[in-house]
C-alpha cells in the first residue's frame, strides 16, 4: 500500500484530479444524473449549487462510489471507477468527505474520531495518529476540544471536527456536501473561514454549497445544475453577474434576492 | 403519576359547596383504596384457605423437611447426590442443573441469535431469507412443541447404544444420549493448570505492556501469536513434561448400555437444542433492529474514510447497535432461565421439576416451597438483570 503511494504512478503526473464523462445515474425509474460531463484539474476550487432535489448530492457521491454510476466515465486521481472493489478502495483513499449532518461517530472522543481510519486504513501506530490528530485538530482551531465526545460541541464545532477527521488520511481531494447548511447562522463562518484555509493551501475541493459569498472567494469555477444535468458552468465573476440560462437567473435571483 | 395530579388539583375549579365526590384526587383517593381492600382480602382468602387445608391434612409447615432423607432418584446429578440424599441436596441438584442449562442456552443463543441476525442483514439474497425462514419458523411455533420434537423425533429415534456407529472412533449418537470418552485427571494435572494460569498471566502483562508501548508511539505491532503460544503452548509443554497426566476412559458396550465413557442425556440436550435455538430467533430480531437503528451517515461516513466493511462493522456499527441490543437481550435471558422449567415435559430434573414438582409432592409443603421457588427464579433473574444493567453501562454513550 505504502509502496504504490510513494511511487508516483502516471496517473499521478496528470493534471486531472476527477472526469465525469457522460455520466448517467438512475434510481430505480428516476433518472437522477443526466449526461454529466466535468473534468476538475488539480488543485481546482469547485462550487456546485442549484435546486434541491437536483442530484448535487448524488454527483459528489457518485467520486467516493457511495452512490454507482450506471453509464459513463468516472475517473478519480487516474482510477477509474468500476464495479471492481479495489477501484472503490483507492478512490476513497485519496477522496476525503463531509458532510451536511456531520456524521461523526458518536461513540468515540474527539480524537478517537480523527485516529479510528488512520490506525486501521493506514496502519499507523495510535501515537503517529494520536499525533496526526491533533495537528489537524489545531488547524481547525479546536484541539482543546479532543478528550470530548461529538455530543459535547456546538455544530460549528462538530463540523470542523468532521473537516479534520477526514483530512487526517491525507486526501488529495476533499467533496464537501452542503457542510454549513445544518449550521445556526453564527456558526458557519467559523468552518467556511477553515474551508477557505484550506483552499488556500491549494487542495483540490468540490463544494455542494448556497454559500456565494464562499464561492465568490474561493471558486474557480461554479457549476449550477438542475434536474439532473449540468446547466452551467462559469468563473464566479461571470457566473454571478452575466448568468446565460433562464433557470440560472431564476435560481439566482431566488437566492440571492 | 405525581405531575399530573399535582397539575389537575391546580387546574381544578374551586369547590362549589364542598362537594367532595367532585373533587378529582379525592375520587382516585377512593378508587386506590378500595384496590388495595380488595387485593389484601383476596390474599388474605387464599393464605387461610391454604393453611386450613394443610392443618385438615396434618403437615407441618416449616423448613425441617430440608434435612430429612428423599428418597427419590435424580437422572443427573453434576453433584454427589443418592437416594438416601436429603431434600436439601435435591434441591441443589435440582438448581444445579437449571443453572447449566441456562447458563449453556444463553451463549448458544447468543451465537446463533447473533449469526443469523447479520445473515439477515447479508447482501446475499439466499442467507438473508434462509435466516428470514429460521426466525419465521422458530419464533412461531410453541417452545413446548419445540421440545418435544428435539426429544421424541430427533434423539428419540437414534440407535440404541448396541446398534449405534461411532463417530470419530469414540462418540456414540443413541437414543440414550451422547456418549464420548471420558477424560480423568492424575497426578500432575494441576502443573499442567498452573502452566495454563501463568500462560494467561503473562499474555494479560504483554497486552499491558504492548498498549503503553503504542502510547509511546513505536510501531503498532500485534502480538497475536505470541500471545497464543503463552496461552496454548506453554500449557501445552507442561503437559508433554509431565508425561500426559490424564487417562481417556473410553466407553464400552456392557449389555444394553454402556459404561466407562460419560454421556449427555437426551433429555439435557434437547432441553438445550430448543432453547438455544428457540431464543436464537428471537436475539436474531433484536440483532438486526439493532443494526438497522444505526443511522446510514454512520456507515457512509466510515467507508468514505476508507474503512472496510469488516472494520465499519466492528469500530463503528457494532459498538452503536450493542447499546441498542442489549436491554432486550437482557429479556431473552430471563426468559431462558424461566423456560427452562418446561423440562418437567420431558423428565430433565431441572429445579422446577425435582423442587416444586417430586418434592413437593412427597411432602406437601405446598407454601413453603411455592414461596422458596419464587424467590430462586427471582435471584436468577435479578443476578441476570444486575449483571446485564453493569455491561450496558458500561457500553453506554459517554458524554451524551
Ligand atoms: N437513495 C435514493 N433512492 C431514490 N431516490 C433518491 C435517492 N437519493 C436521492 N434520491 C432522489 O434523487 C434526487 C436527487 O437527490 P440529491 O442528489 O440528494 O439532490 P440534491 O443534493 O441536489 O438536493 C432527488 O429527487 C431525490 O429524491
Ligand atoms: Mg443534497
Amino acid at each position: 500500500m505504502n509502496v504504490a503511494m510513494s511511487t508516483p504512478t502516471p496517473a499521478e503526473h496528470t493534471l486531472v484530479a476527477v472526469e465525469m464523462a457522460g455520466v448517467h445515474k438512475w434510481f430505480g425509474q428516476f433518472h437522477v444524473l443526466k449526461d454529466i460531463n466535468l473534468t476538475v484539474m488539480r488543485k481546482e476550487r469547485i462550487v456546485i449549487c442549484g435546486p434541491s432535489g437536483s442530484g448535487k448530492s448524488t454527483l459528489i457521491r457518485c467520486i467516493n462510489g457511495l452512490e454507482q454510476h450506471q453509464r459513463g466515465r468516472i475517473v478519480v486521481n487516474g482510477t477509474e471507477l468500476t464495479r471492481d472493489v479495489r477501484s472503490l478502495d483507492a478512490a476513497r483513499r485519496d477522496v476525503g468527505m463531509v458532510f451536511q449532518q456531520f456524521n461523526l461517530f458518536p461513540h468515540l472522543t474527539v480524537l478517537e474520531n480523527c485516529t479510528l481510519a488512520p490506525i486501521w486504513v493506514r496502519g499507523l501506530s495510535k501515537a503517529e495518529a494520536e499525533m496526526r490528530a491533533m495537528h489537524y485538530l489545531e488547524r481547525v482551531r479546536i484541539p482543546e476540544q479532543s478528550y470530548k465526545y461529538p455530543s459535547q460541541l456546538s455544530g460549528g464545532q462538530q463540523q470542523r471536527v468532521a473537516i479534520a477527521r477526514a483530512l487526517c488520511m491525507n486526501p488529495k481531494i476533499m467533496l464537501f456536501d452542503e457542510p454549513t447548511s445544518a449550521l445556526d447562522p453564527e456558526m458557519i463562518k467559523e468552518v467556511l473561514d477553515v474551508m477557505i484555509e484550506l483552499a488556500q493551501e491549494g487542495m483540490t475541493m468540490l463544494v455542494v454549497s448556497h454559500e456565494m459569498g464562499f464561492a465568490r472567494e474561493v471558486a474557480d469555477r461554479v457549476v449550477f445544475m438542475d434536474d439532473g444535468q449540468i446547466v452551467e458552468i462559469n468563473g464566479p465573476d461571470e457566473f454571478f453577474a452575466r448568468p446565460r440560462h433562464e433557470r440560472t437567473k431564476l435560481f439566482l435571483s431566488q437566492i440571492l434576492r | 403519576m405525581k405531575r399530573p395530579a399535582a397539575e389537575s388539583k391546580a387546574a381544578a375549579p374551586p369547590r362549589r359547596g364542598g362537594s367532595l365526590a367532585a373533587d378529582p384526587r379525592f375520587r382516585a383517593f377512593v378508587v386506590q383504596a378500595i384496590l388495595l381492600i380488595a387485593i389484601v382480602w383476596i390474599g388474605w382468602t387464599l393464605f387461610e384457605n391454604i393453611r386450613q387445608n394443610l392443618a385438615a391434612q396434618k403437615i407441618a409447615s416449616g423448613f425441617g423437611f430440608f434435612g430429612e432423607t428423599a428418597g427419590f432418584g435424580i437422572s443427573q446429578t453434576l453433584i454427589p447426590y443418592t437416594e438416601e440424599s436429603t431434600y436439601g441436596r435435591a434441591f441443589f441438584v435440582g438448581l444445579v442443573n437449571t443453572l447449566i442449562v441456562s447458563a449453556l442456552a444463553i451463549v448458544f443463543a447468543t451465537i446463533l441469535g447473533f449469526a443469523v441476525g447479520i445473515a439477515r442483514l447479508s447482501r446475499n439474497v439466499l442467507l438473508a431469507r434462509l435466516a428470514e425462514a429460521y426466525v419465521e419458523v422458530l419464533r412461531n411455533l410453541p417452545l413446548l412443541f419445540q421440545i418435544l420434537f428435539w426429544y421424541l423425533a430427533v434423539l428419540g429415534t437414534l440407535p440404541g447404544p448396541r446398534q449405534s456407529t461411532p463417530l470419530l472412533g469414540a462418540v456414540y449418537l443413541t437414543n440414550r444420549g451422547i456418549i464420548f470418552p471420558k477424560i480423568g485427571l492424575e497426578p500432575g494435572s494441576g502443573i499442567v493448570f498452573g502452566a495454563l494460569g501463568i500462560g494467561f498471566l503473562l499474555a494479560l502483562i504483554l497486552r499491558f505492556l504492548q498498549r503503553r508501548q503504542m502510547l509511546m508511539g513505536s510501531e503498532r505491532r500485534s502480538f497475536g501469536w505470541l500471545t497464543l503460544l503463552l496461552i496454548v503452548g506453554l500449557p501445552a509443554l507442561a503437559f508433554v513434561l509431565t508425561g500426559a497426566p490424564v487417562s481417556l476412559k473410553w466407553p464400552e458396550l456392557r449389555g444394553f448400555n454402556f459404561v466407562g465413557g460419560a454421556r449427555l442425556n437426551p433429555e439435557l440436550l434437547a432441553l438445550l437444542f430448543a432453547l438455544s435455538t428457540y431464543t436464537a430467533s428471537f436475539i436474531a430480531e433484536i440483532v438486526r433492529a439493532g443494526v438497522l437503528a444505526v443511522p446510514r451517515g454512520q456507515t457512509e461516513a466510515a467507508f468514505s474514510l476508507g474503512l472496510s466493511r469488516r472494520t465499519t462493522l466492528r469500530r463503528v456499527v457494532a459498538p452503536q447497535a450493542m447499546r441498542l441490543i442489549v436491554p432486550p437481550l437482557t429479556s431473552q435471558y430471563l426468559n431462558i432461565t424461566k423456560n427452562s422449567s418446561l423440562a418437567a415435559a420431558i423428565g430433565y430434573p431441572d429445579f422446577f421439576y425435582v423442587f416444586a414438582g417430586t418434592t413437593l409432592n412427597q411432602t406437601g409443603q405446598a407454601i413453603e416451597i411455592i414461596a422458596i421457588t419464587m424467590a430462586v427464579y427471582l435471584a436468577i433473574s435479578l443476578a441476570t438483570a444486575i449483571f446485564m444493567n453493569w455491561y450496558n453501562r458500561a457500553i453506554a454513550l459517554k458524554g451524551a
